[in-house]
Protein backbone atom coordinates (compact mmCIF):
# COMPACT_ATOMS: atom_id res chain seq x y z
CA UNK A 1 0.00 0.00 0.00
CA UNK A 2 1.48 3.26 -1.21
CA UNK A 3 0.91 6.18 1.28
CA UNK A 4 1.17 10.22 0.87
CA UNK A 5 4.03 9.62 2.98
CA UNK A 6 6.41 7.17 0.66
CA UNK A 7 5.16 9.73 -2.35
CA UNK A 8 6.60 12.75 -0.82
CA UNK A 9 10.08 10.62 0.66
CA UNK A 10 10.69 9.86 -3.44
CA UNK A 11 10.02 13.12 -4.20
CA UNK A 12 12.91 14.45 -1.95
CA UNK A 13 14.86 12.26 -5.14
CA UNK A 14 13.55 14.71 -7.97
CA UNK A 15 15.94 17.47 -8.23
CA UNK A 16 15.61 21.07 -9.73
CA UNK A 17 17.10 20.88 -13.52
CA UNK A 18 18.90 24.09 -12.80
CA UNK A 19 19.59 23.71 -9.49
CA UNK A 20 20.23 20.09 -8.94
CA UNK A 21 21.50 20.70 -5.61
CA UNK A 22 18.00 21.25 -4.80
CA UNK A 23 15.11 18.83 -4.65
CA UNK A 24 11.42 19.68 -5.86
CA UNK A 25 10.62 19.68 -1.97
CA UNK A 26 13.28 21.54 -0.30
CA UNK A 27 11.99 24.47 -3.07
CA UNK A 28 8.73 24.49 -2.18
CA UNK A 29 6.63 23.86 -5.27
CA UNK A 30 5.46 20.56 -4.51
CA UNK A 31 2.09 22.17 -3.36
CA UNK A 32 0.05 18.58 -2.41
CA UNK A 33 0.14 15.06 -3.01
CA UNK A 34 -3.27 12.95 -3.19
CA UNK A 35 -3.97 9.14 -3.62
CA UNK A 36 -7.52 8.53 -4.98
CA UNK A 37 -7.78 4.36 -4.71
CA UNK A 38 -4.95 3.53 -7.76
CA UNK A 39 -4.30 7.23 -8.61
CA UNK A 40 -1.94 9.67 -7.25
CA UNK A 41 -2.01 13.49 -8.29
CA UNK A 42 1.35 15.59 -7.17
CA UNK A 43 0.28 19.23 -7.60
CA UNK A 44 3.27 21.64 -8.75
CA UNK A 45 3.69 25.08 -9.15
CA UNK A 46 6.36 27.36 -11.25
CA UNK A 47 8.41 29.59 -8.83
CA UNK A 48 8.46 32.35 -12.00
CA UNK A 49 6.01 32.47 -14.48
CA UNK A 50 8.56 31.45 -17.53
CA UNK A 51 10.49 29.22 -15.28
CA UNK A 52 11.53 26.76 -18.75
CA UNK A 53 12.26 23.66 -16.52
CA UNK A 54 8.58 22.97 -15.14
CA UNK A 55 7.83 20.08 -18.23
CA UNK A 56 11.63 18.53 -17.21
CA UNK A 57 10.11 18.76 -13.64
CA UNK A 58 7.17 17.29 -14.37
CA UNK A 59 8.74 14.41 -16.33
CA UNK A 60 10.91 13.64 -13.55
CA UNK A 61 7.98 13.43 -10.92
CA UNK A 62 6.48 10.89 -13.61
CA UNK A 63 9.58 8.54 -13.95
CA UNK A 64 10.32 8.41 -10.63
CA UNK A 65 7.15 7.77 -9.21
CA UNK A 66 5.59 5.42 -12.14
CA UNK A 67 6.98 2.18 -11.37
CA UNK A 68 5.44 2.82 -7.55
CA UNK A 69 1.86 3.83 -8.46
CA UNK A 70 -0.07 5.41 -11.36
CA UNK A 71 0.50 9.33 -11.38
CA UNK A 72 -0.31 12.78 -12.72
CA UNK A 73 0.76 16.26 -12.42
CA UNK A 74 -1.08 19.15 -11.84
CA UNK A 75 0.18 22.72 -11.83
CA UNK A 76 -1.32 25.89 -10.18
CA UNK A 77 -0.91 29.39 -10.14
CA UNK A 78 -2.16 30.53 -6.74
CA UNK A 79 -1.07 30.70 -4.59
CA UNK A 80 1.88 31.87 -5.89
CA UNK A 81 4.92 30.32 -4.98
CA UNK A 82 7.26 32.63 -2.81
CA UNK A 83 10.97 31.98 -1.51
CA UNK A 84 8.78 31.74 2.04
CA UNK A 85 8.03 28.15 1.04
CA UNK A 86 11.72 27.25 0.74
CA UNK A 87 13.08 24.77 3.51
CA UNK A 88 15.46 25.37 6.18
CA UNK A 89 17.90 22.19 4.76
CA UNK A 90 16.88 23.84 1.37
CA UNK A 91 18.61 26.78 2.49
CA UNK A 92 21.49 25.06 3.52
CA UNK A 93 22.08 22.80 0.94
CA UNK A 94 21.99 26.49 -1.44
CA UNK A 95 24.75 27.89 0.69
CA UNK A 96 26.79 24.69 0.94
CA UNK A 97 26.41 24.44 -3.05
CA UNK A 98 28.07 28.14 -3.50
CA UNK A 99 24.57 30.64 -3.90
CA UNK A 100 23.41 32.40 -1.39
CA UNK A 101 20.03 31.86 0.03
CA UNK A 102 16.91 34.39 0.05
CA UNK A 103 17.26 37.05 2.50
CA UNK A 104 13.82 37.72 4.55
CA UNK A 105 13.89 41.31 2.29
CA UNK A 106 12.24 42.05 -0.84
CA UNK A 107 14.83 44.19 -2.15
CA UNK A 108 12.27 45.80 -4.90
CA UNK A 109 10.37 48.86 -3.14
CA UNK A 110 12.37 51.78 -3.37
CA UNK A 111 14.87 53.16 -6.03
CA UNK A 112 18.40 52.69 -5.55
CA UNK A 113 17.75 51.29 -1.99
CA UNK A 114 20.91 49.59 -0.70
CA UNK A 115 20.87 46.49 -1.84
CA UNK A 116 20.10 43.40 0.46
CA UNK A 117 23.24 42.53 2.26
CA UNK A 118 23.76 38.84 1.58
CA UNK A 119 26.63 37.46 3.04
CA UNK A 120 29.11 35.65 0.90
CA UNK A 121 28.64 32.03 0.60
CA UNK A 122 32.36 31.49 0.18
CA UNK A 123 34.01 33.30 3.14
CA UNK A 124 30.75 34.75 5.40
CA UNK A 125 31.49 38.16 4.84
CA UNK A 126 28.99 41.00 4.90
CA UNK A 127 30.67 42.89 2.29
CA UNK A 128 29.34 41.87 -0.85
CA UNK A 129 28.16 43.91 -3.76
CA UNK A 130 25.18 43.39 -6.15
CA UNK A 131 26.12 43.09 -9.76
CA UNK A 132 22.85 42.97 -11.54
CA UNK A 133 19.31 42.15 -10.69
CA UNK A 134 19.04 39.53 -12.89
CA UNK A 135 21.16 36.50 -12.80
CA UNK A 136 22.22 32.97 -14.76
CA UNK A 137 18.11 32.30 -14.02
CA UNK A 138 14.90 34.25 -13.22
CA UNK A 139 15.40 33.15 -9.69
CA UNK A 140 18.69 34.77 -9.33
CA UNK A 141 20.36 38.12 -8.51
CA UNK A 142 24.38 38.75 -9.51
CA UNK A 143 26.55 39.42 -6.30
CA UNK A 144 30.32 39.65 -5.85
CA UNK A 145 32.08 39.32 -2.58
CA UNK A 146 34.09 42.43 -2.10
CA UNK A 147 36.14 40.36 1.03
CA UNK A 148 37.36 37.02 -1.23
CA UNK A 149 36.22 38.82 -4.52
CA UNK A 150 34.35 35.87 -5.22
CA UNK A 151 31.16 35.67 -7.67
CA UNK A 152 28.37 34.16 -6.93
CA UNK A 153 23.68 34.06 -7.47
CA UNK A 154 21.94 34.93 -5.02
CA UNK A 155 18.84 33.33 -4.84
CA UNK A 156 16.52 36.33 -4.31
CA UNK A 157 14.04 37.06 -2.37
CA UNK A 158 10.21 37.04 -3.77
CA UNK A 159 6.95 37.37 -1.85
CA UNK B 1 -20.86 38.65 -28.00
CA UNK B 2 -21.62 36.41 -25.03
CA UNK B 3 -19.88 36.25 -21.15
CA UNK B 4 -17.34 33.42 -22.20
CA UNK B 5 -16.56 35.10 -25.72
CA UNK B 6 -15.99 38.62 -24.67
CA UNK B 7 -13.40 36.86 -21.66
CA UNK B 8 -11.28 34.73 -24.33
CA UNK B 9 -10.93 37.95 -26.25
CA UNK B 10 -10.05 40.04 -23.02
CA UNK B 11 -7.65 37.44 -21.89
CA UNK B 12 -6.02 37.49 -25.48
CA UNK B 13 -5.27 41.17 -25.61
CA UNK B 14 -3.31 41.13 -22.44
CA UNK B 15 -1.74 38.17 -23.45
CA UNK B 16 -0.49 39.41 -26.87
CA UNK B 17 0.65 42.51 -24.51
CA UNK B 18 2.79 40.56 -23.38
CA UNK B 19 4.21 37.83 -25.83
CA UNK B 20 5.28 40.84 -28.50
CA UNK B 21 6.86 43.12 -25.55
CA UNK B 22 8.81 39.43 -24.51
CA UNK B 23 9.67 39.08 -28.06
CA UNK B 24 10.82 42.52 -28.76
CA UNK B 25 13.28 41.92 -25.79
CA UNK B 26 14.74 39.19 -26.70
CA UNK B 27 15.93 40.31 -29.97
CA UNK B 28 18.38 42.28 -27.17
CA UNK B 29 19.80 38.25 -26.66
CA UNK B 30 23.48 38.82 -27.77
CA UNK B 31 23.64 42.13 -27.92
CA UNK B 32 23.14 44.21 -25.01
CA UNK B 33 24.96 47.17 -24.27
CA UNK B 34 26.60 45.14 -20.85
CA UNK B 35 26.77 41.37 -20.44
CA UNK B 36 24.68 42.05 -17.30
CA UNK B 37 22.20 43.95 -19.06
CA UNK B 38 21.89 41.24 -21.55
CA UNK B 39 21.45 38.85 -19.05
CA UNK B 40 18.60 41.01 -17.26
CA UNK B 41 16.64 41.93 -21.04
CA UNK B 42 16.24 38.07 -21.51
CA UNK B 43 15.48 37.27 -18.03
CA UNK B 44 12.31 39.81 -18.49
CA UNK B 45 11.62 38.99 -21.57
CA UNK B 46 11.65 35.07 -20.46
CA UNK B 47 8.77 36.36 -17.71
CA UNK B 48 6.56 38.06 -20.03
CA UNK B 49 6.69 35.18 -22.64
CA UNK B 50 5.79 32.96 -19.13
CA UNK B 51 2.78 35.15 -18.44
CA UNK B 52 1.65 34.81 -22.42
CA UNK B 53 1.52 31.05 -21.91
CA UNK B 54 -0.16 31.18 -19.12
CA UNK B 55 -2.88 33.47 -20.43
CA UNK B 56 -2.82 31.87 -23.71
CA UNK B 57 -3.03 28.20 -22.22
CA UNK B 58 -5.83 29.68 -19.77
CA UNK B 59 -7.74 31.05 -23.48
CA UNK B 60 -7.76 27.94 -25.33
CA UNK B 61 -9.72 26.60 -23.12
CA UNK B 62 -12.04 28.85 -23.17
CA UNK B 63 -12.37 29.15 -27.19
CA UNK B 64 -15.16 27.38 -28.64
CA UNK B 65 -12.78 25.64 -31.59
CA UNK B 66 -9.70 23.20 -30.48
CA UNK B 67 -7.30 25.88 -30.25
CA UNK B 68 -3.60 25.37 -28.54
CA UNK B 69 -1.35 28.40 -27.21
CA UNK B 70 1.14 27.86 -29.94
CA UNK B 71 -1.29 28.48 -32.67
CA UNK B 72 -2.63 31.31 -30.80
CA UNK B 73 1.12 32.75 -31.05
CA UNK B 74 2.17 31.81 -34.14
CA UNK B 75 -0.41 30.70 -36.93
CA UNK B 76 -2.46 34.63 -36.23
CA UNK B 77 -1.68 37.29 -38.71
CA UNK B 78 -1.21 40.93 -37.66
CA UNK B 79 -4.60 41.82 -37.20
CA UNK B 80 -5.76 39.40 -34.87
CA UNK B 81 -3.13 40.40 -32.51
CA UNK B 82 -4.81 43.11 -30.01
CA UNK B 83 -1.55 44.01 -28.23
CA UNK B 84 -1.44 48.18 -27.81
CA UNK B 85 1.02 49.69 -30.31
CA UNK B 86 3.45 50.69 -27.35
CA UNK B 87 4.86 47.12 -27.11
CA UNK B 88 5.32 46.23 -30.50
CA UNK B 89 7.52 49.40 -31.56
CA UNK B 90 11.20 48.38 -32.65
CA UNK B 91 14.05 48.77 -30.26
CA UNK B 92 16.02 50.77 -31.79
CA UNK B 93 18.64 51.84 -28.95
CA UNK B 94 18.83 50.63 -25.62
CA UNK B 95 17.08 54.39 -24.52
CA UNK B 96 14.14 53.55 -26.93
CA UNK B 97 14.17 50.15 -25.10
CA UNK B 98 14.30 51.34 -21.47
CA UNK B 99 11.38 54.08 -22.24
CA UNK B 100 9.18 51.66 -23.70
CA UNK B 101 9.98 49.10 -20.81
CA UNK B 102 9.26 52.12 -18.38
CA UNK B 103 5.91 53.15 -19.38
CA UNK B 104 4.69 49.73 -19.73
CA UNK B 105 6.15 48.39 -16.50
CA UNK B 106 4.41 50.97 -14.83
CA UNK B 107 1.34 50.83 -16.29
CA UNK B 108 1.32 47.00 -15.70
CA UNK B 109 2.29 46.99 -12.18
CA UNK B 110 -1.17 48.88 -11.90
CA UNK B 111 -2.97 46.23 -14.14
CA UNK B 112 -2.01 43.58 -11.72
CA UNK B 113 -2.79 44.77 -9.07
CA UNK B 114 -6.20 45.52 -9.79
CA UNK B 115 -6.76 42.35 -11.86
CA UNK B 116 -6.11 40.46 -8.96
CA UNK B 117 -9.09 41.20 -7.41
CA UNK B 118 -10.86 39.73 -10.52
CA UNK B 119 -14.08 37.51 -9.90
CA UNK B 120 -12.78 35.06 -12.33
CA UNK B 121 -10.40 32.94 -10.46
CA UNK B 122 -7.54 32.03 -13.01
CA UNK B 123 -7.32 35.32 -14.29
CA UNK B 124 -6.61 36.58 -10.44
CA UNK B 125 -4.29 33.72 -9.95
CA UNK B 126 -1.94 34.67 -13.43
CA UNK B 127 -1.81 38.34 -11.81
CA UNK B 128 -1.22 37.28 -8.69
CA UNK B 129 1.98 35.50 -9.88
CA UNK B 130 2.88 38.40 -12.34
CA UNK B 131 2.65 41.09 -10.46
CA UNK B 132 5.74 39.72 -8.39
CA UNK B 133 7.73 39.95 -11.60
CA UNK B 134 6.55 43.04 -12.40
CA UNK B 135 7.97 44.57 -9.35
CA UNK B 136 11.39 43.52 -10.55
CA UNK B 137 10.75 44.97 -14.02
CA UNK B 138 9.64 48.12 -13.19
CA UNK B 139 12.20 49.07 -10.69
CA UNK B 140 14.66 47.74 -13.17
CA UNK B 141 13.76 50.32 -15.94
CA UNK B 142 12.85 52.93 -13.39
CA UNK B 143 16.21 52.79 -11.85
CA UNK B 144 17.31 53.08 -15.95
CA UNK B 145 15.41 55.92 -16.68
CA UNK B 146 17.00 58.15 -13.96
CA UNK B 147 20.37 56.72 -14.12
CA UNK B 148 20.20 58.23 -18.37
CA UNK B 149 18.60 61.08 -17.97
CA UNK B 150 20.48 62.38 -14.84
CA UNK B 151 24.16 60.50 -16.28
CA UNK B 152 25.64 62.26 -18.93
CA UNK B 153 24.34 64.88 -21.79
CA UNK B 154 24.59 62.17 -24.50
CA UNK B 155 22.66 59.46 -22.39
CA UNK B 156 20.14 62.97 -21.44
CA UNK B 157 19.45 63.83 -24.60
CA UNK B 158 18.89 60.16 -26.22
CA UNK B 159 16.53 59.33 -22.90
CA UNK B 160 14.51 62.63 -23.33
CA UNK B 161 14.22 61.99 -27.21
CA UNK B 162 12.92 58.22 -26.54
CA UNK B 163 10.53 59.56 -23.67
CA UNK B 164 9.10 61.90 -26.38
CA UNK B 165 8.96 59.65 -28.91
CA UNK B 166 7.05 57.12 -27.42
CA UNK B 167 4.59 59.23 -25.94
CA UNK B 168 2.26 59.09 -28.04
CA UNK B 169 1.37 55.60 -27.77
CA UNK B 170 0.90 55.40 -23.74
CA UNK B 171 -2.77 56.98 -24.07
CA UNK B 172 -3.93 53.77 -25.99
CA UNK B 173 -2.71 51.84 -22.52
CA UNK B 174 -5.63 53.73 -20.41
CA UNK B 175 -8.40 53.21 -23.02
CA UNK B 176 -11.74 51.14 -21.77
CA UNK B 177 -12.85 48.75 -24.79
CA UNK B 178 -16.54 48.96 -25.44
CA UNK B 179 -16.01 45.23 -26.28
CA UNK B 180 -15.64 44.14 -22.96
CA UNK B 181 -17.96 45.97 -20.78
CA UNK B 182 -19.55 42.42 -19.69
CA UNK B 183 -16.60 41.56 -18.61
CA UNK B 184 -16.30 45.07 -16.68
CA UNK B 185 -20.13 44.93 -14.97
CA UNK B 186 -19.49 41.33 -13.54
CA UNK B 187 -16.21 42.83 -12.40
CA UNK B 188 -13.95 39.55 -14.38
CA UNK B 189 -11.89 42.71 -15.78
CA UNK B 190 -10.81 46.05 -14.91
CA UNK B 191 -11.50 49.80 -16.22
CA UNK B 192 -8.04 50.86 -17.39
CA UNK B 193 -9.24 54.01 -17.79
CA UNK B 194 -9.35 54.54 -13.83
CA UNK B 195 -6.01 53.59 -13.61
CA UNK B 196 -4.07 56.52 -15.47
CA UNK B 197 -3.98 58.99 -12.56
CA UNK B 198 -1.70 56.93 -10.73
CA UNK B 199 0.15 56.01 -13.70
CA UNK B 200 0.95 59.70 -14.44
CA UNK B 201 2.06 60.51 -10.83
CA UNK B 202 4.39 57.77 -10.93
CA UNK B 203 6.01 58.60 -14.60
CA UNK B 204 6.08 62.00 -13.67
CA UNK B 205 7.68 61.49 -10.39
CA UNK B 206 10.55 59.57 -12.34
CA UNK B 207 10.70 61.78 -14.97
CA UNK B 208 11.65 64.87 -12.61
CA UNK B 209 13.44 63.07 -10.31
CA UNK B 210 15.62 61.83 -14.12
CA UNK B 211 15.60 65.46 -14.57
CA UNK B 212 13.16 65.20 -17.65
CA UNK B 213 11.28 67.23 -19.27
CA UNK B 214 7.82 65.68 -19.00
CA UNK B 215 6.45 65.31 -22.32
CA UNK B 216 2.79 67.01 -22.36
CA UNK B 217 1.79 66.31 -26.50
CA UNK B 218 -1.93 65.78 -26.51
CA UNK B 219 -1.53 63.56 -29.47
CA UNK B 220 -2.15 59.79 -29.33
CA UNK B 221 -1.65 56.93 -31.94
CA UNK B 222 -3.79 54.40 -31.23
CA UNK B 223 -5.48 51.40 -33.25
CA UNK B 224 -3.51 48.19 -31.96
CA UNK B 225 -6.55 46.79 -29.31
CA UNK B 226 -8.89 46.56 -32.88
CA UNK B 227 -5.93 45.22 -34.32
CA UNK B 228 -4.67 48.23 -36.75
CA UNK B 229 -1.33 48.56 -36.30
CA UNK B 230 2.03 50.37 -36.72
CA UNK B 231 3.96 48.57 -39.69
CA UNK B 232 6.75 47.35 -37.09
CA UNK B 233 4.72 44.28 -36.06
CA UNK B 234 4.50 42.44 -39.44
CA UNK B 235 8.11 42.08 -39.73
CA UNK B 236 7.97 41.23 -35.57
CA UNK B 237 5.48 38.38 -36.55
CA UNK B 238 7.61 37.51 -39.57
CA UNK B 239 10.61 36.63 -37.70
CA UNK B 240 8.69 35.18 -34.76
CA UNK B 241 6.43 32.61 -36.73
CA UNK B 242 9.16 31.90 -39.64
CA UNK B 243 9.16 28.17 -38.54
CA UNK B 244 5.88 27.39 -37.93
CA UNK B 245 4.54 28.94 -41.13
CA UNK B 246 7.36 27.00 -43.09
CA UNK B 247 7.34 24.08 -41.18
CA UNK B 248 3.71 23.21 -40.46
CA UNK B 249 2.85 21.41 -37.00
CA UNK B 250 7.03 20.71 -36.81
CA UNK B 251 7.92 19.85 -33.09
CA UNK B 252 11.50 20.22 -31.78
Amino acid sequence: MVTTKNIWESLEKVSDPEIPVLSIVDLGIVRNVEIDKELCTVTITPTYSGCPAMHTIEQEILTTLSPIIKTEVKSTLSPAWTTDWMSENGKKKLREYGIAPPENEVDKSVLFAKPTIVPCPKCNSQDTKMISQFGSTACKAHYQCNHCLEPFDYFKCLR
Amino acid sequence: MNTKNQLYNYILEIADDSLILGQRLSEWCGHGPILEEDIALTNIALDFIGQANNLYEYAATLSENKITPDQLAFLRVDNDFKNALLVEQPNRDFAYTLARQFYFDAFRKLFFEKLIDSKDEQLSAIAEKSLKETKYHLKHSSEWIIRLGDGTEESHNRIQTAIDFLWKYTNELFEDNQAYTEILDLELGISVSALKSTWLEYVHSILTEATLTIPNSPFSQTGGRKGIHTEHLGYLLAEMQYMQRAYPNSTW
